[in-house]
């Protein structure tokens, strides 16, 4: 199977690798996978307190190709939004943009999942309410 | 120059060597006859290539000439093999004792013949890759009829203890068949000493052409029968009918006279580049080395690099190196190697590795270039990679409540 040129992109020169403070207020964490499963995605946002805008994004991916790219493309997606607009982002737009086969649509779910885990773990940092969401698009 | 791609996936299927292509080209366009035509020289001409080719093959592996039945490669041979056997003894028992880390096709085979009322016994295998000798005695019943083990694996490569094997099954009457298509013209195999019954090998592993194999079928000592599964003409001794795949067969031979006289120097040249490649990666930290390292083929190393996916690290290389990854994530099921999960390597070090299989064009350039390539691919994924980032920080990955997908 041959991977996209996006992907393959990602993957050679992947965005925002790294790692913010989880202890901070502002910062959400969100880790999603398993070990077993193949795939483990780390994505953490930062949120800026006055304007509400997502200010930095980072990740780290165990996983394949198509995982480290999906989770790259998403942190570049995620910087300059606010949260709400963050909580729109769908696993299917990933696909699309990076040209996923069907068996590899599992990772931008997985991409999906890692954001609005982050997002919840912001809220619950800032004493509001986890967001429950509607299963992805598998 | 180093020419790209570098071809490390010997145990997936071999090039031809030119000498076995040479031998081949007669039977094309020349010699076109077909084996069983007993009234010309065109069958005449193919039927004493193929006797010879028989010769060449019987002598790789210590039979004689008339044990060998030819088919279309190892899947067939496995299913002939096992089937044949099952069918021929029904008198006798329906139990047949495999282990958990057999090819598919004989594992599918096996579970295919428990539909039709075979009893099947799956050993485990040790964390090494190696069947227990206690177990595979305590499995032993009146009905088993067949024992059937590979001779040595195509993921590890561990080589299994064929000898005790063979000698357990016969003290208890059962016949001995092996799946050896991974050992034949890399390793010595001798059915004579290794006490085999029964055999299945393929050319395409021994750099001959895809598309044919061969059954070893002993006769003497026992004399072993095997029911055909596929009817006709009662070409192979009415044990394998269909018009025998006369260029292939050349080749076969061919591949199979090479094998036997290069042998010992492709074996000394190989295992000391896979040596070179294991010891020069083992240097990354945790990384680990899957099967007995003692028993083992000479050009097979199967490594685990923890903490990176084996399919997201071959990416790093792929377009310049050919091997073969434990992880199964291309696959919609998402489950890695049972081979590696049978050793009792959790799923997360079977998602991690790498197969690498040399062979006879394999150079030191080439390793050299591997070595750089992987080591610098696993460093990369590595800083990239969360579970590598707990580890340094002495987190307890498998403490952790993993949400699965």
């Amino acid at each position: 199977m041959a991977y996209s040129d996006k992907v393959i992109d990602h993957y050679s020169n992947p965005k925002n690798v790294g790692t913010l403070d989880k202890a901070s207020k502002s910062v959400g964490t969100g880790l999603v996978g398993a070990p077993e499963c193949g795939d483990v995605m780390r994505l953490q946002i930062e949120v800026d307190e006055a304007t509400g805008l997502i200010t930095d994004a980072k990740f780290k991916t165990f996983g394949c190709g198509s995982a480290i790219a999906s989770s790259s493309l998403a942190t570049e997606w995620l910087k300059g939004k606010t949260i709400d607009e963050a909580v729109k982002i769908d696993n299917m737009d990933l696909v699309e943009e990076l040209n996923l086969p069907p068996v590899k649509i599992h990772c931008s779910v997985l991409a999906e999942d890692a954001i609005k885990a982050a997002i919840n773990d912001f809220r619950v940092k800032n004493g509001l309410a986890e967001l429950v969401f509607e299963q992805s698009h598998v | 120059m180093l020419k790209l791609p570098i071809y490390l996936d010997h145990n997936s299927t071999t090039p031809m060597d030119p000498r076995v292509l040479e031998a081949m080209l007669p039977y094309f366009l020349e010699n076109f006859g077909n084996a069983a035509s007993r009234n010309h020289s065109f069958g005449w001409q193919a039927e004493e290539a193929v006797d010879y080719a028989r010769e060449q093959i019987a002598q790789l592996i210590g039979a004689d000439p008339k044990e060998i039945i030819f088919t279309s490669g190892a899947t067939e041979g496995n299913n002939l093999g096992i089937k044949g056997v099952y069918e021929m003894y029904a008198s006798k028992g329906n139990h047949i004792i495999t282990s958990t880390t057999e090819h598919k096709a004989v594992l599918d085979t096996c579970k295919h013949l428990e539909k039709l009322g075979a009893e099947v016994t799956y050993l485990e295998v040790q964390p090494d890759g190696l069947i227990d000798l206690k177990q595979l005695e305590a499995a032993m019943k009146p009905t088993t009829i067949l024992v059937a083990i590979m001779y040595a694996n195509n993921e590890i490569g561990v080589i299994q203890p064929v000898k005790e094997i063979a000698a357990i099954a016969k003290k208890h009457g059962a016949l001995f068949f092996t799946d050896a298509v991974q050992a034949v013209g890399k390793i010595p195999v001798d059915v004579i000493a290794d006490g085999i019954d029964i055999m299945s090998f393929t050319a395409h592993k021994m750099y001959g052409p895809k598309g044919v194999g061969a059954l070893y079928v002993r006769r003497k000592n026992p004399r072993v029968k095997v029911t055909a599964q596929i009817d006709g003409g009662g070409h192979e001794r009415g044990m394998r009918s269909g018009t025998l795949n006369v260029p292939g067969i050349v080749g076969f031979g061919k591949a199979a006279e090479i094998a036997k006289t290069d042998m010992a120097g492709d074996t000394e040249r190989v295992s000391k580049l896979r040596d070179k490649l294991e010891n020069a990666l083992k240097l990354i930290d945790e990384t680990y080395v899957n099967g007995n390292p003692a028993h083992r083929l000479p050009h097979v190393s199967n490594i685990s690099f923890k903490y990176v996916e084996g399919e997201g690290l071959m990416m790093g290389f792929n377009k310049d190196i050919a091997l073969s990854s434990g992880s199964a994530c291309t696959s919609a099921s998402l489950e890695p190697s049972y081979v590696l999960k049978a050793l009792g390597l959790g799923d997360d070090l079977a998602h991690s590795s790498l197969r690498f299989g040399l062979g006879r064009y394999t150079t030191e350039e080439q390793i050299d270039f591997t070595i750089k390539a992987v080591t610098d691919t696993v460093l990369k994924l590595r800083e990239m990679s969360p579970l590598w980032e707990m580890f340094k920080e002495g987190i307890d990955i498998d403490a952790i409540q993993w949400a699965h997908h």
